[in-house]
């Protein structure tokens, strides 16, 4: 295989990983007014996500810094023309990182209900905006011959691009709330389970008119594989929560954000950033890469530390595996 | 004003930010892990006392690390999207391999050690602190690695048709004369900036109470810290010293911007002060230290450092019309108050060393009061060394390959870098005034207790409340 190929794959899984991981970490902070009803409460869904959300926020880190190792024209053209949005969404992860540490070193009430407010801010933002910014992506947006994004702001607000970001929400916040009845217990438990049941059929709505769009405006045979996997992925979760089979619920909703991730970078191979003017404008695998000696230096890289941090976030998890309930929250 | 500007000013105010949590980070994770270490080997509560107190600072700390620093990692697509394109072959690399191999490091370990006092057996508890510490440490050479590219490139090419910089050495990349010394001199003001915090909170109780309980625990700290910033005052003059000798070598307009010197000398005298007039032609009044210039920059007491004013005639000559001088007074400046902040905060720990020999305590509250901005000081020098850094290379983004009003994005308008800008300095803002309040309230608060609670005896072990939660 060509090591542009290698690498279009690694940014995709990359991405697909930091969707699954960081989906329900922002679907658990959407819904800490929801599920949390008092102080205890909440702090049960936060520390639900504690001390794993900083080690799902590298995934993106990462997928940042080897789009710029590996395509530095597709790094420097996205995220100089989706400014705005980008911005937004760094906003949102400054003040839901610092939320998340900062909420319970004071004990009045009105300094956690600001922390609260960023977290669901911070939570919410980035699930929409990730959502408009890679159905952008796949749609195309207007690059000149020298690949310079020459659209506006008002270019990213499209019917499709917004269903988009509906899309990601709804799958993040399902995903959270299947989580949530799987970590917790109690009375938080019962009803993360019952909201996980309709927040899916919004969800599975959604992703299924989301997808089959996409398809509609590019496709490729793996992608309607992986969107039909998906949207089999996705009922088959519903369905295990509806039947109380928590951890199968959990495989289903992630297994089918990430289906519905890579469907979209299988329709989009071997282009990543399509030009809706001139032809010459789009960017693929092969004119934003890096050399094939940079290429490969990186490929060794991945191929010795990938594995190594896969086994010790895996173990993380594995640590950090039992249920918590408003029994286990300290009084301080 | 122009993007241009704009862009710049944003870069250094969020670079300049990060770098006040950066040095903390870097210096508390190795000392922390030392006390808890030091715990582990005595069982002497005291240093548990220690590590789970300052583990607390360290935490609320880490946190705005982390948050301000992946504003960095987009800013370069954001803001200098020609700059990307022109070195992404070779500076994403580090810039990757620092995620893949130290920040996933950090941050998983570190959540393992914050939530696993509870979960995880002693050692591997321990383990997870210093896991995270390498990683921290690891992080700067891989970001000093892709620094030093663009102070001097090395282990690369211009690709005739595109007119891009292309890997050809990554090897030469990562050993880069200046990373190699701009890691320890980095480390070592990091380490500067630890250890004055360990002394200032530890000196603010010590005095407040001469007679608790925790009294050796925080006498402990004051010393402890002392020498950590007594070592790393030393290692950070013998760094500098070195790296003013590389400097020269590379980038001879940064030396001789950083005294001023606009004519070649040899010898050529190391200025401790000097008053001229705004543009900095002309001297009116100085205080000067003969040969040690010389010194600084080639080894040699009777070395010849070149001026201003015939690097500037060379580069015009070699690159074509323009200005290669960066603004004299901010690097002058910048390069003294380095070295005067570091020092002092090296002369206070001294002092403290001194007036707790053998058991005294001191009593006079000007050493409180020193004691108190001791780690404001290594924190300044921090800034003003990168400012001084920074700024003396320009006008080049990338020395001597490309110039900075070159690299910024063009598809990006004013109006988009001003809300940028207003967006980032308002929240970094407000942010400072939360994390330093809170950095003030637990420093108060003092070491916590450590004696095990009792465990009632109704509940069982599934219900028993976690050590730790948000
Ligand atoms: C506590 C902090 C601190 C202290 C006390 C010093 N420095 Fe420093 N210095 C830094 C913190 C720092 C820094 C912030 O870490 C920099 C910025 C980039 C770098 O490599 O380190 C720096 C840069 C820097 C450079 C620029 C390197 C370059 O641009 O290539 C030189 C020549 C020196 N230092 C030399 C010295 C000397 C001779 C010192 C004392 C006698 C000294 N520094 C004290
Ligand atoms: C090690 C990683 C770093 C990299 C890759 C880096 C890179 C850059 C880049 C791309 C710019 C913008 C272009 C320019 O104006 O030259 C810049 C400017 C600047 N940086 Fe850094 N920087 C690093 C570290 C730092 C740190 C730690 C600080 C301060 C604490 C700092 C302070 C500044 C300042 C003040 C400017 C503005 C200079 C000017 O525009 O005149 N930098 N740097
Ligand atoms: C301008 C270039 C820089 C970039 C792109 C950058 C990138 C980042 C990123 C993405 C994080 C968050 C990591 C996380 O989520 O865990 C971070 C934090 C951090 N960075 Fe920077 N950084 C820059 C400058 C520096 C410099 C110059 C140093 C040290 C010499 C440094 C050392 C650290 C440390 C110690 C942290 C603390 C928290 C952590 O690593 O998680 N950074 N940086």
């Amino acid at each position: 295989m060509e090591l542009t190929t290698i690498w279009f794959l690694l940014v995709a899984a990359l991405f697909t990983g930091y969707f699954i991981l960081e989906g329900f970490d922002f679907g658990v902070g959407m819904l800490l007014p929801v599920l949390g009803r008092d102080d205890r409460e909440r702090r049960v869904l936060i520390n639900t996500i504690g001390p794993v959300w900083d080690g799902n926020e590298v995934w993106l880190i990462t997928a940042g810094g080897a789009m710029f190792a590996a395509f530095p024209e597709w790094y420097a053209t996205l995220f100089s023309g989706f400014y705005l949005p980008l911005l937004l969404i760094l906003l949102a992860l400054i003040a839901r990182g610092v939320a998340f540490e900062y909420r319970h070193k004071r004990p009045e009430a009105s300094w956690k209900r600001r922390w609260d407010a960023a977290i669901v801010v911070g939570s919410v933002v980035p699930a929409l905006l990730w959502g408009v910014a890679f159905a952008n992506i796949l749609r195309g947006v207007p690059l000149d011959a020298d690949h310079e994004y020459v659209g506006g702001l008002l270019d990213l607000l499209n019917p499709y691009a917004l269903l988009g970001g509906a899309t990601t929400a709804a799958l993040f916040l399902t995903h959270g709330a299947v989580f949530l009845a799987l970590k917790t217990v109690g009375d938080i438990r019962e009803r993360a389970a019952a909201l996980a049941a309709r927040l899916g059929v919004a969800a599975a709505v959604l992703a299924v008119a989301f997808l089959s769009w996409t398809l509609s405006i590019r496709s490729s045979a793996t992608a309607v594989v992986f969107a039909a996997g998906a949207a089999l992925a996705l009922l088959g979760g519903l369905a295990a929560a509806r039947a109380r089979r928590e951890g199968w619920a959990f495989t289903g909703t992630a297994v089918a954000i990430g289906l519905a991730v890579a469907t979209l970078f299988a329709a989009l191979f071997p282009t990543v950033l399509p030009s809706t003017l001139d032809a010459a404008g789009t960017l693929t695998a092969g004119n934003a890469a890096s050399t094939p000696y940079t290429l490969k230096i990186m490929t060794w890289v991945a191929v010795v530390f990938a594995p190594i941090v896969l086994a010790y976030q895996g173990w993380t998890y594995w640590v950090f595996r039992k249920r918590i309930g408003v029994a286990h929250i300290p009084q301080h | 004003m122009d993007a241009l500007d704009v862009a710049r000013w944003q870069f250094g105010v969020t670079t300049v930010y990060h770098f006040l949590f950066v040095p903390l980070t870097i210096g508390l994770s190795v000392l922390v892990a030392i006390l808890q270490t030091m715990w582990h080997r005595t069982g002497n509560e005291k240093y548990l006392k220690l590590t789970r107190f300052y583990g607390k600072l360290f935490l609320i700390n880490f946190a705005m690390g982390v948050v301000t620093g992946i504003v960095q990692e987009f800013q370069f697509g954001m803001n200098w999207s020609d700059y990307s394109r022109f070195v992404g072959d070779i500076f994403g690399a580090p810039l990757a391999i620092e995620a893949l191999v130290a920040f996933f490091l950090e941050s998983t370990f570190i959540g393992l050690w914050i939530f696993g006092w509870d979960r995880l057996p002693k050692r591997l508890h321990l383990a997870s602190i210093w896991a995270a510490a390498i990683g921290t440490n690891l992080s700067a050479y891989f970001i000093l690695a892709a620094n030093s590219f663009m102070q001097n490139p090395v282990g690369y090419r211009i690709n005739p048709q595109t007119g891009r910089a292309e890997l050809t050495d990554f090897v030469a990349v990562l050993t880069n004369k200046v990373a190699l010394i701009t890691f320890p001199h980095t480390i070592a003001g990091a380490f500067l900036v630890a250890g004055s915090l360990l002394v200032a909170v530890a000196i603010w109780h010590l005095m407040r109470n001469r007679d608790s309980a925790d009294t050796p625990a925080y006498r402990f700290a004051a010393t402890f810290g002392s020498w950590v910033t007594l070592l790393a005052a030393a290692a950070v003059v013998i760094t500098g010293d070195i790296q003013g000798k590389i400097m020269t070598q590379v980038q001879p307009m940064k030396m001789a911007a950083a005294e001023g010197l606009y004519t070649t000398e040899s010898p050529a005298s190391f200025s401790v002060l000097t008053v001229g007039s705004l543009d900095g032609t002309r001297e009116l009044f100085a205080i000067k230290i003969p040969y040690l210039l010389s010194y600084l920059g080639t080894g040699d007491p009777n070395g010849t450092v070149h001026g201003i004013n015939d690097l500037q005639a060379q580069y015009a000559s070699q690159y074509g019309p323009g200005s290669y001088t960066p603004i004299i007074p901010v690097t002058y400046w910048s390069f003294r108050f380095m070295i005067a902040f570091g020092l002092a905060a090296a002369a206070i720990a001294l002092l403290v060393l001194w007036t707790h020999r053998k058991g005294r305590t001191p009593t006079s509250s000007w050493l409180l009061r020193a004691g108190l901005v001791m780690p404001l000081l290594p924190l300044l020098a921090n800034s003003f060394g990168w400012i001084f850094t920074e700024m003396g290379r320009q006008p080049w983004i990338v020395f001597g390959e490309m110039l900075t009003r070159d690299g910024v994005s063009r598809s990006v308008s004013l109006t988009e870098v001003l809300t940028s800008f207003t967006a980032f300095t308002l929240i970094y803002a407000t942010l400072a005034v939360v994390e330093f309040k809170l950095l003030v309230r637990y420093a108060k608060a003092g070491v916590p207790d450590v004696t095990p609670q009792p465990e009632p005896d109704d509940t069982d072990d599934a219900e028993r409340p976690l050590a730790f939660a948000y």
